[in-house]
């Protein structure tokens, strides 16, 4: 299972913003480098990255190869309701990696 | 027969072509600028994207093309009404220029992106962003690279 680290405040009020970092341990091979016999070395890279707020999508983003290695994605959303944030990466030669974090609107 | 001379000119002249294919493509600078501009109009569908509004910040002069920090905030209510929709990365140098594309909504509560990312020459950095009433807006940043993302490619 791929290692992902999230940070996501555990408690928030009502109606604020809160900002998100994401972090996938993924190589993200871009699909131009070569061996040292000359061989293509084939792309192997995150391709999707999708956040849901209690089941709905609140943010969604598509990864190029020209993303880094160990792809960080760090965006907000407003705290609307106690509940689950489920994070899901989806990539090349099948990978995926999910997380899900709990979190407290007063 | 074939004498020495031309023995040796033809080994030279074989030689040269091979490395010729290994250098870069000539062409290089317009296919590069070509591939951004079929981007560019990939992203908005040919609408012109009007600068202002965006901001990106990237640092100017980046040691490690590798991992670059780029952050793109919009001005936006992020209301239902008026909101971000995508917010779209592009670069000029690298051999595809996409880098990201983000899909946001009013939900975002700020229309704000932190990621690293992958910068293979110096050249800009684009960020452009689609907003909820169909108008483009974008933000060009000029960068120094100097130590290029892994391409031995020819293709930087």
């Amino acid at each position: 299972m791929a290692r992902v680290a999230v940070t996501v405040p555990a408690s928030a009020k009502r109606g604020e913003v809160i900002e998100i970092k994401t972090l996938a341990e993924h190589a993200m091979e871009n699909g131009f480098r070569r061996t040292q016999n000359g061989e293509l070395i084939p792309r192997d890279i995150i391709t999707q990255f999708s956040c849901s707020y209690n089941g709905v999508e609140v943010f969604r983003a598509e990864l190029h190869p020209a993303v880094a290695a160990n792809p960080l994605i760090a965006f907000t959303t407003v705290a609307t309701e106690s509940g689950t944030l489920e994070f899901k990466w989806t990539g090349d030669n099948g990978y995926v990696a999910t997380y899900s974090s709990k979190i407290t609107v007063a | 027969m074939t004498s020495r001379r031309r023995f040796l000119a033809l080994v030279a002249g074989a030689l040269a072509a091979a490395n010729a294919r290994a250098q870069l493509d000539p062409n290089i600078a317009v296919k590069r600028r070509a591939a951004l501009e079929a981007a560019i109009r990939k992203v908005t569908g040919g609408a012109p994207a009007r600068a202002g509004k965006v901001k990106l910040e990237v640092p100017p002069l980046i040691d490690n093309g590798n991992a670059v920090p780029v952050t793109v905030a919009v001005e936006s209510p992020m209301t239902a009404a008026e909101h971000v929709k995508t917010i779209h990365l592009l670069t000029e140098k690298n051999p595809q220029p996409h880098v990201l594309s983000a899909h946001l909504g009013p939900r975002a509560g700020r229309a704000r992106l932190a990621t690293r990312a992958r910068i293979a020459d110096s050249g800009k950095v684009i960020a452009i962003a689609e907003l909820s009433d169909g108008s483009y807006w974008s933000h060009e940043v000029s960068v120094i690279v100097t130590l290029s993302a892994c391409l031995e490619d020819g293709l930087i």
